[in-house]
């Protein structure tokens, strides 16, 4: 990260839900994505991370993108515990579809319905879909 | 309503960076508070005052430009995208030994924590991309 995230003085704690719906490279969208989750994380708001369609393959384990040159940034994702986002979120449906099963992922998540995630995306303040 | 308005495409290439404009254009004219205008991933590009459209094409910076001269509109330029596509104002150029800036009229580089920041401040924040 090339900059220091700023500590937010605000006071306002509102819930935040970001949305990975693509795959992890090809595009640098998950990249930035978990750029903008690390920063957030210094403004001690409620964070719940949920993954969907190719976002899925986001943290599959065992990630190598020596070939192709781009950062394997899937580590980072291990990390996001310290920074205490701890919420996250796989659609199903979109596991499913993909043949993915929990034993293929890098972190601990909580595997939910399509259904489940729009009642979720209800419940939150500002989503940021990426 | 106090919104803010995330741009996440870049100009020409995606009809996101003109619905984002029209939107924002829009909003004001049924007066309601633009908090700021975040642009992220290629949506960045839409800040190089060094464009230079067909003339018988809209001319997308310079009427961002122009809007946030007539309202006062806070237009904020991911610095971590900007470094990697190539945005710069004088700080960046002075800071990373560049021989030139390009940042548009009106716009600002700064952190994500400036978009984190509007999704604290704002009643809604308006996401533009795929």
């Amino acid at each position: 990260m090339e900059e220091i995230p700023e500590e937010y003085e605000g006071g306002i704690v509102k819930k935040f839900m970001y949305v990975n719906r693509r795959a992890p490279h090809g595009t640098i969208y998950a990249q930035e994505s978990l750029e903008v989750v690390l920063v957030g994380a210094a403004f001690d708001q409620e964070v719940s991370i949920v993954f969907m369609d190719d976002g899925v393959y986001q943290i599959l384990k065992d990630q190598d993108t020596s070939a192709i040159g781009t950062k394997n940034f899937s580590k980072t994702f291990r990390a996001l515990e310290m920074y205490d986002v701890e919420k996250l979120y796989v659609e199903r449906e979109s596991m499913q579809a993909r043949g993915i099963s929990e034993d293929d992922l890098n972190v601990p998540v909580e595997v939910i319905t399509s259904e489940e995630i729009g009642r979720l995306m209800e419940q939150h303040d500002v989503i940021l879909s990426f | 309503m106090k919104l803010s308005v995330v741009l996440n495409e870049g100009p020409y290439q995606h009809q996101a960076a003109d619905t984002a404009y029209n939107f924002t254009r829009a909003a004001l004219a049924k007066g309601h508070e633009i908090f700021r205008v975040f642009f992220y991933h290629d949506g960045v590009n839409n800040g190089t005052r060094l464009t230079t459209p067909p003339q018988d094409d809209r001319d997308i910076v310079n009427r961002w430009s122009q809007l946030a001269e007539e309202h006062d509109l806070d237009l904020v330029v991911c610095i971590a995208a900007a470094q990697r596509r190539g945005i710069v104002d004088e700080d960046e150029q002075k800071r990373h030994g560049k021989d030139a800036n390009n940042i548009a009229k009106g716009f600002r580089i700064s952190g994500l924590g400036q978009l984190i920041e509007a999704g604290i401040q704002s009643d809604r924040v308006v996401v533009f991309g795929d």
